[in-house]
């Protein structure tokens, strides 16, 4: 609660200002300072949602195991708040990924998906936080739901390198379809870079006001709950919102 | 943890309806696929069809897991038992195991008859495999049955639990059932076998070290 109260101010005041204002400047940068890529055209724009997306739903994911580890150790509800909020911002920028993957490639591979490991990966990812936020839908009765979901939260954790080792191995053992993009030399234009800080800044600055909020509800809902269970105590004399003899 | 693991095992020996009804299921499950597919793919899908197989009726028989304690109110007993409780995930673990590996044979059996795939010339190669498949499901899917079991849709949420994370072990046993199969040699498939032999540690020793969380009352 004292790690809250003091990110509290800056969360609440500061945070929501500059990642707007830092989302406009991402906009500005991606549409109209950017050049076009050469051989992409337009379409390449995307990349900078994409790229930022992605990393935003893999800071989430690894926020979740850690504060979930935390939780399991120190028994702090405070921590699993914020493994829960991790894990639905992640999703929701993991979501994101897979939206904007294939509207990149339609064009530039010429199909919507392929079994690339990091798409096979991604998706894997995507179904293992949806069974996260299914189990504590389901669960939401339970006392001990909190416990289960850290769990699973780590052992999905655990399981990530052994997904990434196996898809790889496994698409190493099918012919690839379609070839590689063309000319995967980085990045060559400096203004591209800038874009691509400004919207990393813009996107991480979102994602933490967006994981704040999400913490913030939660609180508030345990804090609701413990204030209803309070008042049935009192034998039903009071009511909520009425005032208590 | 020997005394629970013979007690599941006796259990199961007695009664022998977790079994039979597996054993039913197993075969079931392969006519479907055999009906499904035409001849000639199904001799091609038999690693898959083997693993899909086994991975859905397992999923059943390990649901059961600790229904049996639950519903004789044996539970309880169990936990204030003077045993490490990473012991009884182990336990449990070797039990499911052992059913597993029953119906794993008679599976391959039927897979040689029904689907003609010829008899596998490495036998031995191939129980390895299976064996090392079957370690990893059986140590996930322990775990997440003591969390199932204690929620309402526990049907549908096992499985919902167990087949995204069982993604390495699909992929790698079957890669590597296919090698076998055609006669590489388990050298062959060195690659996928190191995977699924990580997987089995790894998530054998989390199990053990986070079982005790899902049991705190």
């Amino acid at each position: 609660m004292t790690i809250r109260a003091r990110i509290a101010p800056v969360a609440d005041t500061v945070l929501p200002g500059f990642a707007f204002v830092a989302m406009l400047a991402a906009l500005a940068c991606v549409f109209l300072y950017v050049p076009n890529e050469r051989m992409q055209g337009a379409v390449q724009r995307i990349f900078y949602f994409h790229v930022n997306a992605a990393w935003s739903a893999f800071f989430g994911f690894g926020l979740a195991a850690l504060a979930s580890a935390v939780f399991l150790w120190r028994t702090d509800a405070t921590y699993d708040r914020l493994a829960r909020a991790a894990v639905e911002v992640g999703m929701l920028f993991c979501t994101m990924v897979l939206c904007t993957g294939p509207i990149w490639a339609r064009p530039i591979w010429g199909t919507w998906w392929t079994w690339d490991p990091r798409l096979t990966m991604t998706v894997i990812l995507w179904t293992i936080y949806a069974v996260y936020l299914v189990l504590r839908a389901m669960g939401e009765d339970d006392p001990q739901i909190a416990r289960y979901a850290a769990v699973l939260a780590i052992v999905g954790v655990l399981d990530v390198p052994l997904i990434m080792v196996s898809v790889r191995l496994w698409r190493g053992m099918h012919p690839s379809v379609i070839s590689a993009p063309a000319g995967q030399g980085g990045i060559q234009d400096a203004r591209m870079i800038v874009a691509l800080v400004v919207t990393l800044v813009a996107f991480t600055s979102l994602f933490l006001w967006l994981v704040w909020r999400r913490f913030e509800a939660l609180r508030l809902e345990d804090e609701l709950r413990a204030l209803e269970d309070d008042v049935d105590a009192l034998g039903g004399r009071a009511t909520v919102g009425g005032a208590t003899p | 943890m020997w005394s629970i693991l013979r007690k599941d095992l006796l259990l199961e020996l007695r009664t022998r309806e977790a079994i039979a009804a597996l054993i039913v299921l197993v075969v079931l499950i392969l006519l479907t696929f055999t009906f499904a597919l035409d001849p000639e793919g199904a001799r091609a899908a038999a690693p898959a069809v083997l693993w899909v197989t086994l991975i859905f009726a397992g999923l059943l028989a390990v649901q059961r897991t600790f229904l049996v304690e639950r519903e004789s109110g044996a539970w309880y007993g169990l936990l204030l038992g003077p045993v490490d409780r990473g012991a009884i995930f182990v336990a449990k673990l070797v039990a499911n195991l052992v059913v597993l590996a029953i119906a794993d044979v008679v599976l391959t059996s039927l897979l040689v008859l029904v689907l003609g795939t010829g008899i596998p010339t490495a036998p031995l190669e191939l129980a390895f495999v299976n064996a090392l498949g079957l370690i990893g499901f059986s140590a996930l899917a322990t775990l997440f049955a003591a969390i199932s079991v204690r929620l309402r849709a526990r049907e549908l949420l096992l499985p919902l639990l167990v087949l995204p994370l069982l993604v390495p072990v699909v992929i790698c046993a079957v890669e590597a059932s296919r090698i076998v199969l055609a006669g590489g040699g388990a050298s062959a498939a060195a690659a996928w076998l190191r995977v699924l032999a990580t997987f089995d540690v790894i998530v054998t020793v989390a199990g053990w070290m986070l079982f005790e969380q899902l049991v705190l009352e």
